[in-house]
This record gives structure tokens, sequence and C-alpha cells, in this order.
């Protein structure tokens, strides 16, 4: 006997009339969205020009003329903070996409292949995992020279493993699926059929693990750059501003609560963004840190 | 059972030592040489190649990782090139001040997060659970840094109740040096407390539609029993693998919130040695953090068996 279960089918216009109810999604989607207009905003106008100091302003609280304060070297926070998420975001992007891009292949492969490539690589993963990811992130940018550009591969490094397992977890549970049956008995290879059946089903998974790689990206950037290991000066990053600000607190708290603020806008954005996207394509799926 | 353990522990000493064979590598390819670094650019060649040798470091790769190898296995991990000192007791020194950070900040993070995830799955919906996971996801987004900074600018500018920084010593007494570790340990643990408040949560809800909890309600348990003792202790599995990993992640991740508070721990020492290319110091801490990472993992994955029975009976 067998049992016939009408599922509704999923369109378009239903997921996104589910996403407009889910508030976790909403608050996500506006936050991310204000964060990136801000980084793009910068691009043609701040308030004040980051790169001019003006001495005769330095730390100022919080005005009318300067929202957010200015700092030791009389610059304005609230531009600092918008030429800041640039950075913060291009760095934890192109991590996430080296980790994607990398990672996603493997764990593909390895769910394809099974038995020893498979024990390989998840071996492999280990042995990545046991190094504690910030403290290799210290090293890579401390012996390859401080910078934007050694923070992503850092920080892109240990993404790889993370997608690698997501990527296979999800692909195992695809492959004894009939419909691979069918396309293996039509003749595909086993290429072919990751890429054209397993991996538009394990999407979801890796746009929500996705958005979790990018805040922890964030986060990872943030304390990077507070080592001096970041991007260097004079481009603000966020990271480096909480730097400058403690050895002031006492006389100038707000170049320390402001930058701060934005990253855990940020991240909280897109912490929401990836619960809400989870539970809109997946009421069952849970979230893995 | 054996067999389980017995895999465990094959992999686990494997990914020791191939980590070994990484750190090594890593450094060995690594620009600068230690000796010339170390009497500094007015000496001549044949200084430099005398001290190399006295240092051995001319001798064949295998041979000098195993010696490398060896001495790690025997505590020996060689001197220091800055400090002079063998790096054991550097070590030692700063992992009194590392441990007990992470030690507190582990325990006030369970403390928190276990009644936080207990209080929301058994009021799951209602506004209680609300609050207390928008408070987590605000926790989870906050850098523990930044917290820091914050937690210095309330408890030691504002109201001078703590140090805003720097560690009296142990030698100084139990209350100044707790004292100074207080604030650490608070900015380390509540964004963990936030993370493991999440994990505890998910997977008592999950544990919450079994069977076997109506059975214990059914016949007449009271909820707080049934949550505590059968809920709980189901759930331990996830909770347990988040704890492992954060252990390992508060030895080192600390690196950042001594740095906050002028701590000298394992994390600044680690970090001062990179910035000084002092090569033996890094190798020899991060060759111990990879083993208590991977010894942690271990533990953990031993600890599932005795919370879940079944797991016992299984191979």
């Amino acid at each position: 006997m067998t049992l016939h279960i009408e599922i509704p089918e999923e369109t378009f216009g239903s997921i996104l009339a589910k996403a407009f109810r889910n508030t976790a999604f909403v608050a996500g989607f506006v936050i991310t969205l204000l964060i990136l207009a801000m980084a793009i905003i910068s691009y043609v106008w701040t308030p004040y020009d980051v790169t001019k100091l003006v001495i005769s302003d330095k730390t100022q609280a919080p005005s009318l003329a300067h929202w957010f304060g200015t700092d030791h070297f009389g610059r304005d926070i609230l531009s600092m903070v918008m030429v800041g998420a640039r950075n913060s975001i291009a760095v934890a992007l192109v991590a996430v996409g080296i980790g994607m891009g990398v990672g996603v292949p493997l764990g593909a492969f390895a769910a394809a292949r099974g038995s020893l490539v498979d024990e390989a690589l998840m071996r492999l993963n280990d042995l990545v995992f046991a190094f504690p990811a910030l403290l290799s992130a210290i090293m890579i940018t401390a012996i390859f020279g401080p910078g934007a550009v050694n923070a992503i591969i850092a920080i892109g490094i240990f993404n790889i493993p993370v997608f690698a397992r997501v990527a296979r977890a999800g692909a195992l549970a695809i492959w004894p699926r009939e419909f691979i049956l069918a396309a293996r008995a039509a003749g595909k290879s086993s290429t072919q059929i990751s890429i054209e059946h397993v991996l538009p089903n394990i999407a979801t998974l890796l746009l929500v693990q996705g958005t979790i790689q990018f805040a922890l990206g964030i986060l990872a950037e943030a304390g990077l750059s507070y080592l001096g290991l970041g991007a260097q000066p004079p481009m603000p990053s966020w990271g480096r501003m909480l730097f400058d600000a403690q050895t002031r607190m006492v006389v100038a708290p707000w170049m320390a609560i402001f930058p701060g603020m934005a990253i855990v806008v940020t991240v909280l954005g897109l912490n929401l963004l990836g619960d809400g996207i989870a539970d809109i394509l997946d009421p069952k799926s849970r979230r893995q840190r | 059972m054996t067999v389980y353990l017995l895999k465990r522990l094959t992999i686990a000493i494997a990914t020791l030592v191939l980590a070994s064979i990484v750190v090594f590598a890593v450094l060995e390819i690594l620009p600068g040489d230690p000796a010339r670094l170390m009497l500094g650019m007015n000496a001549s060649a044949d200084q430099v190649e005398l001290l190399r040798n006295q240092m051995g470091l001319n001798a064949p790769l295998p041979w000098r990782y195993l010696h490398w190898a060896g001495g790690l296995l025997s505590l020996d991990f060689g001197r220091s090139y800055t400090y002079s000192v063998p790096v054991i007791d550097l070590v030692r020194e700063r992992l009194a001040v590392s441990l007990p950070l992470a030690l507190i900040a582990l325990a006030l993070s369970t403390i928190i997060a276990i009644p936080v995830g207990l209080f929301s799955a058994s009021r799951r919906g209602r506004a209680g659970d609300t609050v207390a996971m928008g408070a987590a996801q605000l926790g989870v987004a906050v850098p523990n840094f930044w917290f820091a900074l914050m937690l210095i600018y309330v408890f030691a500018v504002w109201l001078r109740l703590v140090p805003a920084g720097g560690f009296p010593g142990w030698g100084a007494g139990l209350w100044p040096a707790l004292k100074s570790l207080l604030l650490p340990a608070v900015a380390l643990a509540l964004p963990q407390a936030a993370i493991l408040a999440r994990v505890t949560r998910s997977a008592l809800i999950e544990v919450l539609n079994e069977d076997y909890i109506r059975t214990a309600r059914a016949k007449g348990l009271p909820y707080r029993a049934v949550l505590w003792r059968h809920a709980l202790r189901n759930a331990m599995i996830p909770v347990l693998t988040i704890l492992g990993l954060q252990f390992a992640f508060l030895l080192a991740g600390t690196i950042i919130i001594e740095n906050v508070f002028y701590l000298p721990g394992l994390g600044r020492l680690v970090f001062q040695a990179i910035t000084q290319r002092d090569l033996i110091v890094v190798e020899s801490v991060v060759m111990l953090l990879v083993a208590a990472v991977i010894a942690v993992n271990l533990l953990v994955d031993l600890s599932y068996a005795v919370v879940d029975p079944r797991l016992r009976s299984r191979q």
C-alpha cells in the first residue's frame, strides 16, 4: 500500500508571502539592506572627509554637527563608521566566497565518491578544525603581513571546512533519492549529477550557512583589525577604531560605543536574516553553529 | 564500545601527528633566520653560521622534525629566542593566568546558559521565551572585546569596582588575582552563554517532543522533575559538543581579551611571540593548544557514552 500526501506546490509568490510574515527575516533583511546601503553611499557621500584631520575638533562629544562625535584626530565618527562598513563587508563576503568556492566542491565530491575519498577529506577537515581558527588567522596575518587581503585569506581558509561539511552532509541526504537514481539510469556522470541535481537541492543549506559565516567573518575581521592585523590606516575599520578608542575610554567613550554598535547591528541583522531564511524555506531545519 | 573508543583514540593521535607536521612545515618555510634574528643585523656571516650549528638548524629536515617532536613529548620545548628562558617555564607561568580565566568563563557561561535554555524551552513561544532568545540573539552578535571595553568603562572607569587591566599575580593573594580576572571572564562568558543557551533550548525542545517524556509525565512525575532529570540529560549531547568547542575556543580565544585587559596569559604570549618571530614559542604554544583541542574533543566523544547509555551498548 502506498500513501499519497498532497504537498502544496511552493511558488515564488507563496514563499514571498511567507517571508513577509516572518519577523526575523523582515528585520534581518531591512538591517542588512541598511548596512549595505550605508557602505555604498559612503563611496559617493559621507558627512565629513575621513582622511582630513581637524585637530581643533578632536574628541568632541556627539552633537548635531557630529552625530557620533569625533575621534582623537578630529575625524567624524559617523563618516568613519560608514566607510568602515565597506571594509568589513568586503572582507567577510570574499571570505565566504573562498569558503564556498573551495568547500562546496570538496564536500560534494566527498559525498559523490564516498568511502576512501570521503574518509580522507573528512579527516583533513578534522585537522583544520583542530587549529583554533582565531589563533591561526592571527598567525597567517602576522606572518604574511597585516592587511585586508591577508585577513580575507586567513578568514576564508577556515570557512572551507565549514562549507565542505555542510555540503557533504546535505549531499549525502540527497544521493539516495529516487531522482538521483533516475539521473544515473540516464547515464549522467557523478559530477554532472552533483552539479545539476545535488547542488540545487542543497542551495538553501548553503545560503543559510553563508549568512552565518558572513556574520562570523565580520566579527573575525573586527578582531583582527583590533589587533592591528586587518586593514591598515588611514583606511578606517571598525576593529581599528575600537583599538584607538581603548586608551581614550575616559575622555571619549563614544569613540568605542558607535563602531561597536555598528558591528553588533550588522551581525545581528545577518543572523536574523539567516534564521529567517532557514525558517521560511524549511521549517524543520535547525541552524548549525 | 571499545572499538568506538579505539577508533576515536587512533583518529585523535593521527590528527595530532599530522598537525605537528603542518606546524613544523609552516614555520620552516617562513622567511627570517632565527639565528640572524637573535644576533642582530651587525653579526657576521660566520657568527650566524656558528649559532645555526649550535641551535641545530643545519641538521637535515626529517631529523630536526623528529628531534622537535620528541622534545614536545617529553615536555622539552626548547628555549625562547627573545626571553632566553626555557619555553616550558614561560608556558607554565602564562597558563596560570589563562587556564583559570578559561575555566571561570566556561563555568559562568554554563551557569547562565543552561537555566536560560531550560526556561526558554519550557515556555516555548511565550513572552519569556521571546525575550530570552532575543537577548541571546543579541549576545551572539556582540564581539567579546567590545563588550570588554564597555565593561571596563562601567565597572572600572565609572564605578571603580575592579581594576581596568593588568594582573597582580597569584602571589598577591587569591582575591586581588581573582578580581582582575572577573571582568575578562564575564566578557568571554556572555557571548558564549548566548550560543550555549540557544543550543540548549533547541536540543531540549527536540527532546520534549519524545514519547518517553510523555510517559514520564503520564506516570505522574512533576514537570520540573521531568525537565531536569529526563529532558536535560537527553539534551546533553549537543550541549556537550558546544561546551567542548567553547573550551577550546576559550583557551585560544583569550588572545584578544588578554590584549584588552593586559593580562600576561598564553594568548598574549603567543601574540607577542608571533610579532617578535620567536618561532620556538609560537610552535610550542600552537601545538599545546591543538593538543588541548583534540583532547577536549576526545573527552566530549567519551562523555557521550556516559550521558547516553544507548551508545555504550552500540559499538
